[in-house]
């Protein structure tokens, strides 16, 4: 970080680089005409969309296509080394020793046939740089400045014995086993929690500088690329759109692109008069107790959501935030407790609920490829509930799926009579949206309905639910994981914790006065897009 | 490590139930035979003293559980009872053509085992050149030929026009170790075309499966070497799913050998079952049937029981 | 109707030959009492002869026409597999999607006796059934079909359940949908490419299966003409050298190969990828 101490010898030069991709109709650009200088030392964010080419150019640094890819032109020069022209023996070894990877989910690219210091010594003895008690008592040291718990005995466990916030420090360290000069991160922090992703980014900083080592730091999440990079590319369909400073970019981006990157972060909700505390709630849970078989997921949950109010339900994995949508459905029953639903129980089970119960509850979903049958077409999608539930057929019914397809804004020529695989995610997700409003519902639960999308689509997302609630006074439960999602759309925040509610209130109080522990640190573990971000909550936990 | 000693004791349970089930199944099936036994023996022209007695002498008078029970109860003991149709101890004659069987089977899978995880391992490194594609070609062709017809080309080329082996392989245990493995030849080169192609298809999924892996990935980002990608990392993921094949195919060398047996007439298992059934010989049908489905449960549950402990993942349990 | 075509014209050379094996073979069926010289059943000469102008291949054991026999064998062979194949499958699969859908106790039960089925080697099973039932037309397609059944029902029932999984079929349960539209509507159109392919699978199989039995004596009795029993009768004429009764097998082996060429390349397509 540094900027001193810096040599300014170039360690990898990559230019005018395109490599393409085999697809059904021939071959795809995945990377354009792009140039790249890194530094020795230096830490080089890449950021972009899904598709964007981040990983492919990450893979490219290390002269590696995956199958079915090849490189069309330019060069990639690392110290020196051409490493398009050199042969496959040279750029083998290379890799591993001078040039590092550590993949996104480290609990599928660890083998589970080997314990995780034989995997971690095989380059250094395979490749001759240590012997095999050096690389062991090495690979110990490493894990002690990963600050992995009982570093002397992890190693020697098998991959699917350890978690995932352990295993990428584990995989860092492996990178680090022969100090190499470059290591590649492709989105090392994306399938962690946000708590556990703290702790991560800051073994990963402190290593990387300790060792002087350069990197190239692969994320679609600016506040987190924010804290581990000293300049940022932002890419998009393979292509650079700029790049710059990290400061600079964060407090000047020069490219309307660029700050798409937050758009989700700079929504806000109207702030609204609390809700009657006298009105009966359209949903309301009451003291629910819900299990899987014997392990007791959910314990006395009691939360309650009135119409035109949305309550945003957070946590992180096994919270049981999912699990209350389930029992809210009828898909689980409850052990103990009740669901109400303006004020009368529910059926615990959905197959016991009436025609009308099940219409006023409606679900979106997180992953728009899979909440549409993609054998029917928008028509039948949007239709059947209109023909289910209001009996509406023919000609009525087809106007009142035009007038639904206008709602989400979409052009009902164009669309009604297309295929889920003929659309855009966004695009989905609106056709889920009108799906659940073609119930006339007064209740939707939206499940991480934006988790599966690129921020600028979010946010469109969000805009539109937020004006369908308006016109139809709907109460909305939001699950989410993203505490920016929350400040965007939700009146109220309910924040579970292994199962328990273990604080709620309105979103500003509870935001701005956390009165719980696990709140707090949940807040405070969300990248800000600040690059001293993760210097202040080192600081703060060295001293607390 | 406790975890899967359950896993391997509930496969164990299960494939003895299913022997017992099975076993239920074929007796109740010959229950079930229209008419009754003693009077399709004996014959229209039998009076009903002689059906009577023979009746008792067969324990038909009997309630079908304890028959069952008393059945279950010999077969554990090895006596199957006696054939119908020449009335000698089924068990005198399941011995020799069950050690014959279990002949041709080894000598088949002995060439056959090797030889089709060679090719499998090849085709898989070697995906979508010409030899794995050739590979691909023969093996889908000569899983679509029926076992009959493999072995009249054999007998014609190899025996009619040019005599090199006999087109009948009749064999007894008087003869020399190389004089049986002489005259069973083309019967076991029949079965060995036969399984090859399917095992080594199988064979070649599971590795390209396996490299297709992200652990295989980061082995060859790691910078180490394709024969040891290949043989530290993919090779030991892969070993369930073909040991797992290759006991599937053992199952189907004793199973499938009765065509073939007929063809060359073989003194097995199968050319018994196939002379039974065509005499209508219950007794032997059913003994024959639950040899033949306890050795195929018993290969089955073998392969479960490999792919359980050759896991990773499973054996190395918390 | 352009997207088919394009498909088609993007078929490897295998699959053109599968398929062009198949319709003729479909033709002569079709036609066989056209194109045949002489009756199925008719003795025309003495036993044994050599091929010739009068009968193309010779004659048989009987002294039937050979050739007339081979082409009412495709009639015979092929439609009876098909029929037991059909019959398979329409049991085997709304089974396998009925357990998939429903799940819990229907899924274990239909599972478990599915499991005890696939757990009795095939052609044991046939050939215990075949002394049971006695061997008639009926009574094999009903055997194959109850053995069949259970394969059918397993592939049926594994991909039904990966689609079972999905979103879309949560949202159509919590909409109230009842079991006909869920399987009928929501998951058949899902797994509809699969069964297609496993169709043809099947039919190679219960057509070999069928072919062993015939050869065995078990299957389709004599005089009617089958592939399967044609060379079991002239056998003997193997040992002389001849041919002729191997062109019954051969055909078997190439409708067999056609078919499976055929859906090799669709399972290519359908897996989206070379591999």
């Amino acid at each position: 970080m540094d900027g001193g101490q810096k040599t300014n010898s170039l360690l990898l030069t990559i230019r005018d680089l395109s490599i393409e991709g085999r697809s059904s109709n021939g071959w795809t650009r995945l990377v354009d005409s792009i140039d790249l200088d890194l530094h020795r030392g230096e830490v080089l964010g890449l950021i972009g969309e899904s598709g964007a080419g981040k990983s492919t150019l990450g893979l490219a640094s290390m002269g590696y296509t995956r199958d079915g890819c090849r490189i069309v032109s330019g060069s990639i020069r690392f110290d020196g080394l051409d490493l398009v022209g050199c042969g496959e023996r040279v750029r083998q070894d290379l890799r591993g020793k001078r040039i590092a990877y550590v993949a996104q989910s480290a609990a599928a690219s660890f083998n589970p046939a080997y314990r995780l210091i034989q995997q971690h010594c095989e380059v250094p003895v395979v490749k001759g740089v240590m012997t095999s008690a050096e690389a062991q008592a090495d690979a110990i040291e490493l894990y002690t400045k990963m600050r992995l718990p009982t570093p002397n005995e992890i190693g020697f466990r098998y991959p699917h014995q350890v978690s995932g916030g352990q295993l990428q420090r584990t995989m860092t360290a492996m990178a680090m086993a022969c100090r190499p000069d470059l290591i590649i991160f492709d989105e090392p922090t994306t399938a962690l929690d946000v708590t556990t992703q703290v702790e991560v980014l800051a073994a990963i900083r402190n290593i990387v500088e300790q060792f002087g080592t350069a990197a190239i730091y692969i994320s679609h999440d600016l506040a987190v690329v924010a804290q581990m990079a000293d300049r940022i590319m932002v890419l998009k369909n393979g292509r650079l759109v700029e790049v710059a400073e990290t400061r600079t970019m964060l407090a000047a981006p020069r490219e309307d692109y660029t700050k798409s990157l937050w758009a989700v972060r700079t929504l806000a909700r109207e702030a609204e008069a609390p809700s009657d505390a006298g009105a009966t709630p359209v949903v309301s849970l009451c003291g629910v107790d819900a299990a899987y078989g014997s392990a007791k997921v959910l314990h006395d949950v009691s939360f309650d959501i009135h119409s035109g109010r949305t309550v945003a339900v957070v946590g992180e994995s096994g919270s049981g935030k999912s699990t209350v949508a389930r029992v809210i459905s009828g898909l689980l029953q409850p052990t103990r407790g009740e669901v109400r639903f303006e004020g009368r129980a529910l059926a615990p089970g959905y197959l016991a609920r009436g025609r009308d119960d099940l219409r006023h509850v409606q679900m979106i979903y997180q992953m728009p490829d899979t909440a549409l049958n993609p054998r029917q077409t928008i028509r039948d999608i949007i239709g059947r509930p209109v023909e289910f539930y209001l009996g509406l057929k023919g000609r009525a019914k087809e106007e009142r799926i035009h007038a639904l397809l206008d709602q989400i804004e979409l052009d009902p020529k164009t669309y009604i009579d297309r295929r889920p695989t003929e659309l855009s995610g966004g695009q989905k997700q609106r056709i889920g949206i009108a799906r659940a409003l073609a119930a006339e519902p007064k209740f939707i639960i939206c499940d991480e309905v934006t988790s599966a999308l690129d921020q600028l689509v979010a946010a469109g997302i969000l805009k539109l639910l937020a004006r369908v609630q308006k016109e139809f006074d709907l109460a909305l439960m939001f699950i989410t994981h993203d505490l920016a999602t929350v400040k965007a759309v939700a009146d109220e925040v309910v924040v579970m914790q292994q199962g328990r509610v273990v604080e709620q209130g309105p979103v500003g109080t509870v935001f701005s006065a956390p009165a719980n522990d696990y709140t707090k640190r949940l807040l405070e573990s969300v990248p800000e897009m600040d690059p001293e971000w993760l210097d202040r909550q080192i600081g703060a936990r060295r001293s607390a | 490590m406790g975890k899967i000693w359950i896993l391997v004791g509930e496969r164990l349970a299960l494939g003895l139930v299913t022997l017992i089930v099975v076993s239920a199944l074929i007796f109740v099936g010959v229950e079930l035979l229209p008419g009754d036994l003693a009077q399709q023996i004996l014959g229209q022209s039998a009076t009903p003293e002689t059906v009577a007695a023979f009746r008792r002498e067969l324990g038909l008078d009997q309630p079908a559980v304890y028959r069952y029970l008393h059945w279950l109860a010999g077969v554990a003991h090895g006596e199957f009872g006696n054939s119908l149709a020449n009335g000698r101890p089924i068990s005198d004659l399941l011995a020799v053509r069950l050690k014959n069987t279990l002949f041709l089977a080894s000598f088949a899978a002995a060439i056959s085992v090797p030889t089709a995880l060679f090719l499998g391992v090849m085709a898989a490194l070697y995906r979508n050149s010409i030899f794995d594609r050739l590979c691909n070609v023969v093996a889908l062709t000569w899983v679509s030929l029926p076992e009959f017809f493999v072995a009249y080309v054999l007998v014609l080329f190899l025996a009619v026009r040019v005599a090199l082996f006999p087109a009948i392989s009749s064999i007894d245990a008087e003869m020399s170790l190389a004089e049986m493995l002489y005259r069973s030849f083309l019967p076991a080169l029949t079965l060995m075309l036969v399984v090859i192609a399917h095992m080594m298809r199988m064979t070649r999924a599971a590795i390209i499966n396996v490299l297709a892996s992200p652990y295989v990935e980061m082995a060859r980002l790691k910078g180490l070497s394709r024969l040891r990608v290949v043989l530290f990392h993919a090779l030991p993921n892969a070993l369930a799913p073909i040991i797992n094949v290759v006991a599937l195919n053992l199952a189907y060398l004793v199973v499938g050998v009765v065509v073939v047996e007929v063809v060359f007439v073989y003194p097995g298992l199968g050319q018994l079952l196939v002379d039974a059934v065509t005499n209508r010989d219950v007794m032997v049908v059913q003994s024959v049937g639950l040899v033949f489905a306890a050795a195929y449960i018993l290969l089955n549950l073998l392969a479960d029981i490999l792919s359980i402990v050759t896991n990773p993942r499973l054996m190395n349990q918390r | 109707m352009r997207d088919f075509l394009q498909t088609l014209k993007s078929a490897p050379p295998t699959a053109w030959f599968g398929m062009a094996v198949i319709a003729t073979m479909a033709l002569v069926a079709v036609f066989a009492p056209l194109i045949a010289p002489y009756g199925e059943t008719q003795i025309v000469g003495a036993q044994y002869e050599p091929w010739s102008e009068a009968f193309l291949l010779g004659t048989d054991n009987l002294g039937r026409d050979m050739f007339s026999r081979l082409v009412f064998g495709t009639r015979n062979t092929v439609g009876l597999a098909l029929l037991a194949t059909a019959i398979a499958f329409g049991i085997g699969s709304v089974l396998g999607i009925v357990a998939a859908v429903l799940g819990g106790l229907v899924d274990r039960i239909l599972s478990r006796i599915i499991d005890i089925i696939m757990a009795i080697p095939s052609l044991i099973l046939a050939l215990m059934l075949l002394t049971i039932v006695g061997a008639s037309i009926a009574s094999m397609i009903f055997v194959i079909a109850l053995i069949y059944v259970a394969p059918v029902f397993r592939l049926a029932r594994a991909s039904a359940q990966s689609v079972v999984v999905m979103d879309y079929i949560e949202a159509a349960r919590l909409r109230g949908e009842g079991l006909g539209w869920l399987v009928v509507k929501e998951v058949l159109p899902n797994i509809a490419s699969t069964l297609v392919a496993e169709f043809g699978l099947r039919f190679c199989f219960v057509f070999l299966f069928i072919a062993a039995l015939s050869f065995l004596g078990l299957g389709i009795q004599p005089p009617t003409a089958d592939w399967g029993s044609m060379l079991k009768e002239n056998a003997t004429l193997i040992s002389f050298g001849d041919i002729t009764p191997l062109l019954p097998a051969a055909a078997i082996a190439l409708l067999t190969v056609s078919v499976n060429f055929v859906v090799d390349w669709m399972l290519h397509r359908s897996s989206g990828l070379k591999d």
